[in-house]
């Protein structure tokens, strides 16, 4: 499904990812793990298209086809989300508008027929009944006012709602509490579909405890080091990051 | 307790160098799709101001004496003035001898079914039908074009349950002790520079008046069209709202694209006795002169509600996004004890445009009440400026007000400025301040992007989300005019 290769990244004249390597497949969760500073947000933020992230060299192909030729537009109607570490307020804009607008926007652009309210409305029910959420959240602005846990809670709902085929989520438990990290990991295990990928972002082990990967990955000084299952989140939680930097340079010896 | 409370906006946070928000700066176009010129005959003045043009124009209307002197002797003081200069506006000099003071198709029309098709045509191409099939449901129309109504639709239903609601010039005509009790009530023919050159040369607007006790069973509203080149448009509304009386009021305004800048200097008067309710919304859309600054329409307008009556209720709501520069305070005088004024603005420049526009409230009963909302979005090199003045007088106890400035900023070559005044006599009163600024950010762009919505719909979004409060004042159909309105303006806005 995702395939990247020697991927070179520039922000404000600086080289973040250095010859990044990764392969997702359709059913899988990667988890990337790594220090502050590694370029790890850099890697969601360069998949969803933002601006001011110079691609020097490498490729994205996402689905056969080439990811970077995409406006974000393009790629949230292809498949691809991203769930922020910052979601942004937009104060006025009702949350269920908002979401309304985003996906028909992506339908027509695929060719689907647009939903109308009450369809909609449907499946909004759905998903919320799926998350556990309470509808209060569809009657207030985008974001606006809302704790950092109900941010994050949002943003899961609206992956639900949009069904991604690949779903990046950004440090999505920092900031959280055991409970809404709870429901966070919930609300992505209730998504897990042969036809889904996940790439889960994240700092810490705590969230892989509930949101189980298949493959973890360790991103430091801008490309993937250290590859393996769920056991290789077990040992860094135990050594910390210094240690595949230790072995590393025993390697090298 | 006095309390003044001004919120500042945090700085803006750093976000990564990014192209987004020179997307929208580089690309914004707008369109202007009022900016036809009808083809027809017109009578018009030749372009000069002197006593003779005053008469000429009180004789042309069949005036009776009193209005003549009305009028010259608010000539005769406009002479002794000067130009307002203290708003925040560039104003080039305007040489008043060079504007027509009047212009107005030729033929008369009896009624609505003598206008010729050109001008019916006219009306239908801006979206106002004023033929008997395609009148807008619940809507009765004054269509000024020029310096004279050419047509009021649904005149007939109104006087059924006695209504009056008819062009200025019809109702010195047919009903003069009404016009000269109220005429200049409210706004005095000396009150300021331009509302003594009104009322020295107005030439036609809006005539309403609602009898004691009656709801004004369909909306009223007037168009008004600049057609001609070299003229000025200058129109007179007058509303009366007599004891617990209603009514809803909209104006609309357009005018063709052309390189000169014409002046409009109009005045509204709006008088609620007790218990009487005036909802005057307006959506200005005057040709706001082209990219470069060119051409554009001089917006200078006196615009003031008089709740004369106890209980009585004056609410403004415009929307803002015609006019090279837009001057204008549409004000409510809180006289009657318990009496309400509201103000609700959204003002939008862009390119060249500038905007010095707010509003003022003056409490003078007791329990009187005042909220504001006004939210300004610049785009462009445009400039916005929001200026309000609250002022609580001695003998106002219970007084409140509530003031609520917001600014938008789109780019990084606009002004957005606020000035508040704030005078209070009287210690009881309670008056609150808030002012925010902001932009459109690179991050709520991509966020919408991310989430599939392209560049203009999320600009058209984010406007909008901005907007709501003062959208959800207007009448329905046309808050969604509003909507398509600014949609336009901020057309091309990324790309």
């Amino acid at each position: 499904m995702l395939k990247i290769e020697n991927l070179h990244v520039r922000v404000a004249g600086k080289d973040i990812l250095k010859g990044l390597d990764l392969q997702v497949k359709a059913g899988e969760v990667h988890a990337i793990m790594g220090p502050n500073g590694a370029g790890k947000s850099t890697l969601g933020n360069v998949l969803a298209g933002r601006a001011g992230y110079e691609v020097s060299a490498g490729s994205i192909h996402f689905e056969g086809g080439n990811l970077l030729e995409l406006e974000p537009e393009e790629r949230a109607a292809a498949g691809v989300f991203l769930a922020f570490q910052y979601p942004v307020e937009i104060p006025g804009v009702n949350n269920t508008y908002f979401l309304r607008a985003a996906l028909n926007a992506q339908r027509k652009r695929r060719g689907e027929a647009e939903l109308d309210s009450m369809q909609f409305l449907k499946r909004v029910r759905e998903k919320l009944a799926v998350l556990h959420l309470k509808d209060e959240l569809l009657h207030r602005a985008v974001n606006e006012g809302f704790s950092g846990g109900e941010k994050k809670r949002n943003e899961i709902f609206q992956m639900a709602l949009l069904e991604p085929k690949l779903a990046i989520l950004d440090e999505t438990d920092s900031g959280l509490d055991i409970d809404a990290l709870k429901m966070v990991a919930d609300g992505v295990n209730a998504m897990r579909d042969p036809a889904r990928a996940f790439v889960v972002i994240t700092h810490y082990q705590r969230l892989l405890d509930y949101i189980v990967p298949d493959f973890v990955h360790v991103l430091a000084d801008g490309r993937i080091v250290e590859s393996g299952d769920k056991s290789l989140a077990l040992k860094l939680e135990e050594h910390g990051y210094s240690w595949i930097a230790e072995r590393k340079l025993a390697g090298a010896a | 307790m006095t309390q003044a409370m001004q919120r500042a906006e945090p700085a803006p946070r750093e976000v990564p160098p990014s192209p987004g928000n020179e997307h929208i700066v580089e690309a914004m176009n707008r369109r202007y799709d009022a900016g036809f010129v009808t083809d027809i005959e017109t009578d018009s003045l030749p372009p000069g101001l002197n006593e003779g043009v005053v008469r000429w124009i009180s004789e042309r209307k069949g005036e009776p004496a009193w209005m003549t002197e009305w009028r010259l002797a608010a000539y005769r003081h406009w002479l002794t003035m000067i130009a307002p200069e203290w708003a925040k506006l560039r104003i080039g000099p305007i040489d008043f001898q060079t504007i027509s003071y009047y212009s107005a198709p030729k033929a008369k029309y009896k009624s609505l079914a003598d206008v010729p098709k050109e001008l019916i045509d006219t009306y239908d191409k801006l979206g106002v039908p004023l033929h008997e099939r395609a009148k807008l449901a619940g809507v009765a129309v004054d269509a000024v074009f020029d310096s004279v109504s050419v047509g009021t639709t649904f005149q007939k239903e109104l006087a059924d349950v006695g209504v009056i609601f008819c062009s200025m010039s019809e109702a010195i005509r047919s009903h003069p002790e009404l016009v000269r009790q109220y005429l200049g009530s409210v706004v005095p023919t000396a009150d300021n520079y331009f509302a003594a050159l009104n009322s020295a040369v107005f030439s036609d607007g809006s005539f309403v008046f609602i009898p004691k006790g009656v709801r004004c069973p369909m909306e009223l509203s007037t168009y008004f069209r600049i057609n001609a080149g070299h003229t000025g448009q200058f129109e007179r509304t007058l509303i009366i709202a007599e004891e617990g009386a209603s009514v809803s009021y909209l104006e609309g305004c357009t005018a063709p694209m052309r390189d000169e800048n014409q002046l409009h200097a109009a005045v509204v008067e709006l008088v609620a006795l007790d218990d009487a309710n005036i909802k005057y919304s307006t959506v200005q859309n005057w040709y706001p002169g082209d990219e470069n600054g060119v051409g554009g329409i001089y917006n200078f307008v006196t615009k003031r509600g008089d709740c004369r009556g106890a209980r009585s209720k004056i609410v403004w709501t415009q929307v803002e996004t015609g006019s090279a520069i837009t001057w204008k305070y549409p004000s409510c005088v809180l006289r009657g004890d318990d009496s309400v004024g509201e103000f609700h603005s959204v003002a939008l420049t862009h390119h060249h445009q500038q905007a010095d526009t707010g509003t003022k409230m003056i409490h003078i009963g007791r329990n009187t009440k005042s909220k504001i909302i006004a939210k300004g979005i610049s785009a462009g090199r445009s400039q916005n400026s929001y200026r309000g003045l609250v002022k609580i007088e001695k003998g106002a106890s219970g007084a409140r007000n509530y003031t609520q400035c917001d600014s938008l900023l789109i780019g990084k070559q606009c002004g957005a400025h606020t000035f508040p005044y704030i005078e209070v006599k009287n210690p009881g009163a309670i008056v609150e301040h808030e002012a925010t600024t902001s932009k459109i950010s690179d991050d709520q762009m991509f966020y919408c992007r991310s989430r599939g919505i392209a560049e203009e719909d999320a600009v058209s979004l984010i406007v909008d989300g901005f907007c709501k409060q003062v959208f959800r004042e207007l009448p329905m159909e046309f808050a969604v005019e509003a909507k398509k309105l600014l949609d336009l303006s901020l057309e091309g806005a990324v790309g």
